[in-house]
């Protein structure tokens, strides 16, 4: 979230749009409620199926699953068409006024530079006119036909309100009543939230969804604001933490990136992503870049990073490819994979198109799987009958089953969607012989370690050499990996103001990271983490005062960065530095520094008159309506329609390569296990009930008894065409897979008029599975195809195509 | 005079005895109805936080035992914690249900081995599990671990065993588990922030 759960209830308008908080996020949810009680405001809900959170909206638009970007782009269209957009904002705090280059291009789909045999993009084109002095060149006057204003304009007045409505089977006079909705807060004093979730991420063209709203958001001056922003609920307790320390293929902890093979070095890897200002006087905190590097190094490395040795670069895996999920398995598929650890994970639940995840996790040698329950991925070779039609016997897989404690029986933080790292405490032991996490990874590392320090092997530098400095080497302690990640001075740092004076002595841990040098002298494992441990517990704390009255809870545990509450917040004040909303006043200018109950997100004693723009992490220091060359698929959001489209083709475009993503990546095999819509004719996707989260309550008594049966969502019009009852058992086929579950009957799913003929959606809930104190049930990936989102490959679960055959009473 | 059963609780924890609060007339209805003790009177007080969505409610863990060495804490009762700025003390369905999740008869105790080719599991130690899964990691990794790509650069990878992390693990645990399979080398890493 660029803001924070209860600062929903600052906002006048709520556009639920790709999550479902009244069910998933029910407490979060409460916030929402609470707007609407105390601040009047109105909310929207825009959903394929009339969901709780739709139920108490004001305003509910129906669309078709994987059609966001065409609504949100005619919502842009909307705006730009009728001047409701926040001028003053628009101009200082975007880049509307920048200047593209002239080779930029789009037309019929596609976007300047595009090669269709490698399905990929040379992005050159989609970057500013520099001047001579290498500065962006600008027109405020917004005129330029080249202006990022002028590029969006044209862009998206194919978005007309026919178009949308025909596109997304939303009703046009709905769509155009949330327009209007959304419009009214372009005035300085009203601001909108946008609450998103896996129904945005889970596409083809996820990221892109996303920014659509960042755009709308930019263009409506809602970023930065008390009740605006752009806010991700995300759907597990500490994926927010677990990305922010990095574990994912191709980053590093806190937003830095790994290696690609071309960076053979160490200045070649920092040169690029030491982001130089693009417009005078702006700060491009990205520019520290070396410093968040070399402190991990140190981190990590300890004394074996040096000046000398480029601070260990070289014990860094350099990437020659993506390594996702998604090829993961792919590889695991080829045989080409030998063995994986699963930590509390269950990938042969949580990935797509199970037969293949099965046929891969078949082709390991060893499987390891830690975790607190029995999951479907440790019993994948179990024959569980129709869920689970596998011969153990041809399994040659070698699997390791680790008992691990749960979220209870250790000490430690998790980082929630409002970015607060909030520690908790251990209140049991774990059942039987279970052991922590951290005690499980002590145990084996140490013995890995043992074994090359004794008989050496393939490169051994980088593990026996690696910093181990915990008290017990087998059993690291909580405390002890919280100061790590936070950072400490390894020598005496000077002051910046006076050089003869130290500011920290060496040894102490660090308050922020500004005090992080790239000379070895700190170590700081997670920068964007420094400050949550000092010289106390800052992720411990509990105080519930809230003098601002804004609910930004300041001194309730720690928010990353610098227990900041609203991200970008420098953009709520005019560029004189005075709040646009006197009564949204989270920080201000008051003619020395920026103060304010929120922690400032700007340099404190830089003056707004001297052009210094909020968004300080861009080079360029204005929020990006155009993306430049960040996108895979393009600078400006497009609509695209799903791999698996219910109408086959998109109405926007012509060529059948613009039909679908065109910088998406799909593998052949996955390819050919995709269905059409003469065989598959209706919309389906994949949701979460209230009383189960994922596959893990189905082992708790009571949400098992609360929803103890698989069932599968159908709408009335669906039901009635095809002869089917409520509660008779049903079959629903998809090119890859088929589950037999219940027909629930509803209204809340109803058909829509998309490019001329009727679209039915099919809902299918996820929770149950072959293990579990519920009834067993299929695997809902079962159906699901594997194709992932164009830039960070989250597969389509959200968007996909089957067909229904009635079978009967239970 | 009137008390919440919260501010009783935060009365006997400060040390006087509920009994002798009931006597003096200082206790809630409920309590006194019971023939009992309430059993959270005695009971343990522990901040965590619910494991599931992304909310990040505070919740108090009521347990029995005292914290001293050789007494095992276990949980009673599971509820929501009402300092807490954003649930202000309620739990949805799933958060309500927790000690249902603590408790559950599908919790793994000991570790355990799924020999090739068989159909059931086989309780082992921990050191022989973590010695085998040892040798069998630094194997993989001697045979097809890479030091230079075919240009001759250094790349220092391995690629043939993969890693995905826990999605409620603490920080604490992301934080570790990548330090230690970076440093192997590996490069296939995710969590379910992926999916």
């Amino acid at each position: 979230m660029t803001n924070h759960w209860t600062d929903i209830k600052n906002a006048n308008v709520i556009v639920v749009m790709g999550g479902n908080p009244a069910e998933a996020h029910p407490c979060g949810f409460k916030w929402v409620t609470e707007a609407k009680a105390h601040n009047k405001a109105r909310l929207i809900v825009i959903d394929p199926r009339f969901t709780r959170t739709a139920a108490v909206a004001d305003q509910y638009v129906p669309i078709r699953p994987g059609t966001d970007i065409a609504f949100l782009g005619g919502v842009i269209n909307y705006l730009v068409s009728n001047d409701a957009i926040q001028h003053a904002y628009v101009r200082a705090y975007t880049n509307a006024p920048f200047i593209v280059r002239q080779d930029y291009a789009f037309d019929d789909g596609i976007f300047s530079g595009y090669d269709e045999a490698s399905r990929k993009y040379d992005r050159s084109s989609w970057v500013y006119e520099l001047g001579p002095d290498g500065y962006a060149k600008v027109d405020p006057t917004l005129q330029d036909p080249r202006c990022v204003y002028q590029l969006l304009k044209k862009h998206y007045s194919r978005y007309t309100p026919e178009m949308v409505s025909s596109i997304t089977g939303a009703p046009k006079e709905d769509f155009l009543a949330a327009c209007k909705t959304i419009a009214s807060t372009a005035t300085p004093d009203r601001t909108m939230t946008s609450l998103y979730a896996l129904g945005w991420t889970q596409h083809t063209v996820g990221s892109q969804n996303i920014r659509a709203m960042a755009v709308v958001q930019l263009l409506l001056g809602n970023m930065g604001m008390a009740g605006g922003g752009v806010n991700a609920l995300r759907g597990h307790s500490n994926i927010q933490g677990l990305t922010d320390v990095g574990v994912l293929s191709d980053l590093l902890p806190g937003y830095l990136t790994m290696p690609q093979e071309k960076d053979k070095d160490l200045d070649t890897y920092l040169a690029p992503r030491t982001l130089k200002p693009l417009r005078p006087g702006q700060l491009s905190y990205w520019q520290n870049y070396p410093k968040f590097f070399v402190s991990l190094q140190k981190a990590w490395w300890g004394d074996a990073a040096t000046k000398e040795n480029g601070f260990a670069y070289e014990y860094l895996p350099k990437l020659d490819r993506l390594y996702d999920i998604l090829t993961v398995f792919e590889l695991m598929h080829q045989g080409k994979v030998n063995g994986y650890i699963c930590q509390g994970f269950n990938p042969l639940a949580a990935a797509p198109n199970k037969a293949k995840s099965s046929e891969a996790l078949s082709k390991l040698k060893f499987l390891v799987v830690i975790d607190p329950l029995v999951t479907e991925t440790s019993n994948f070779w179990r024959n569980a009958g129709e869920h689970n039609p596998v011969d153990p016997a041809r399994i040659e897989t070698e699997v390791f089953r680790l008992p691990s404690s749960c979220f209870a029986e250790e000490d430690g933080s998790l980082t929630n969607s409002s970015r607060w790292l909030q520690w908790h405490f251990k209140g049991a032991e774990p059942p039987g012989e279970g052991k922590t996490d951290l005690e499980i990874l002590g145990e084996l590392f140490d013995r890995v370690r043992a074994l090359y320090a004794k008989d050496g092997g393939a490169f051994p530098d980088p593990i026996v050499r690696l910093a181990w400095p915990y008290v017990l080497p087998r059993a690291p302690s909580p405390e002890e990996i919280a100061r790590e990640y936070n950072g400490r001075a390894l020598a005496d740092l000077p002051d910046p103001k006076d050089r003869t004076k130290i500011a920290v002595k060496r040894g102490e841990q660090l308050t922020t990271f500004a005090q992080l040098a790239d000379d070895g002298s700190t170590a700081a494992g997670c920068w964007i983490y420094t400050g949550s441990f000092t010289d106390k517990n800052n992720m411990a704390r509990r105080e519930t005062d809230d003098p601002s009255g804004l609910g930004l809870a300041p001194g309730w545990a720690w928010a990353w960065p610098l227990n900041r509450r609203i991200l970008y917040n420098a953009a709520s004040c005019d560029p004189t530095g005075k709040p646009w909303d006197p009564r949204r006043a989270v920080v201000r200018w008051n003619g020395e520094k920026w103060v304010g109950p929120d922690v400032p997100d700007f340099k404190l004693d830089q003056p707004p008159e001297s052009g210094m723009a909020p968004f300080i992490m861009n080079a360029e220091g204005v929020g990006r309506i155009f993306a430049l060359d960040k996108m895979a698929e393009g600078p400006l959001p497009e609509h695209y329609e799903p791999f698996e489209s219910p109408i086959g083709k998109n109405p926007l475009h012509q060529r059948p390569v613009a039909s679908t993503n065109p910088a998406a990546r799909i593998f052949p095999d996955d390819r050919a296990a995709l269905g059409t819509a003469d065989k598959f004719p209706h919309a389906a996707t994949t949701y979460r009930l209230t009383e189960h989260f994922h596959f893990w309550t189905k082992h708790a008594r009571i949400p098992a008894v609360l929803q103890p049966e698989q069932f599968v969502e159908i709408g009335e019009a669906l039901a009635r065409e095809k002869g089917i009852r409520q509660g008779e058992r049903i079959k629903v086929r998809s090119n890859r897979g088929e589950i037999i579950a219940k027909a629930l009957v509803t209204k809340r799913l109803r058909p829509l008029t998309v490019a001329g003929r009727t679209v039915h959606t099919v809902g299918i809930p996820i929770h149950w599975g072959f293990e579990g104190l519920t009834h067993p049930g299929y695997l809902a990936n079962t159906l699901t195809p594997v194709v992932g989102d164009a830039n960070v490959q989250t597969p389509e679960f959200k968007a996909f195509i089957v067909t229904v055959e009635k079978l009967g009473v239970a | 005079m009137t008390l919440s059963r919260r501010q009783f609780l935060k009365l006997t924890a400060s040390g006087v005895g509920a009994t002798s609060l009931g006597a003096l007339g200082f206790a809630p209805g409920r309590a006194l109805a019971d023939v009992r003790n309430f059993k959270l009177a005695s009971a343990t007080q522990t901040r965590n936080t619910c494991p599931y969505c992304s909310v990040g409610c505070g919740i108090i863990m009521y347990g029995l035992g005292d914290r001293s060495k050789n007494a095992r804490l276990r949980l009673v009762h599971i509820e929501g914690d009402p300092d807490h700025p954003v649930n202000r003390g309620t739990l949805c369905p799933k958060g309500a249900s927790l000690l249902d999740f603590v408790n559950s008869p599908d919790r793994l105790k000991f570790p355990e081995y799924r020999a090739p080719g068989t159909s059931q599991w086989q309780r082992v130690t921990w050191d022989w599990a973590l010695d085998r899964i040892a040798r069998l990691l630094k194997e993989d990794r001697d045979k097809n671990f890479t030091v230079r790509n075919a240009a001759g650069l250094p790349v220092n990878r391995w690629t043939t065993v993969g890693m995905l992390a826990a999605s409620a693990a603490s920080n604490e645990v992301g934080y570790l588990t990548h330090k230690i399979f970076r440093a192997m080398g590996m490069t296939a890493i995710d969590n379910q922030a992926r999916v």
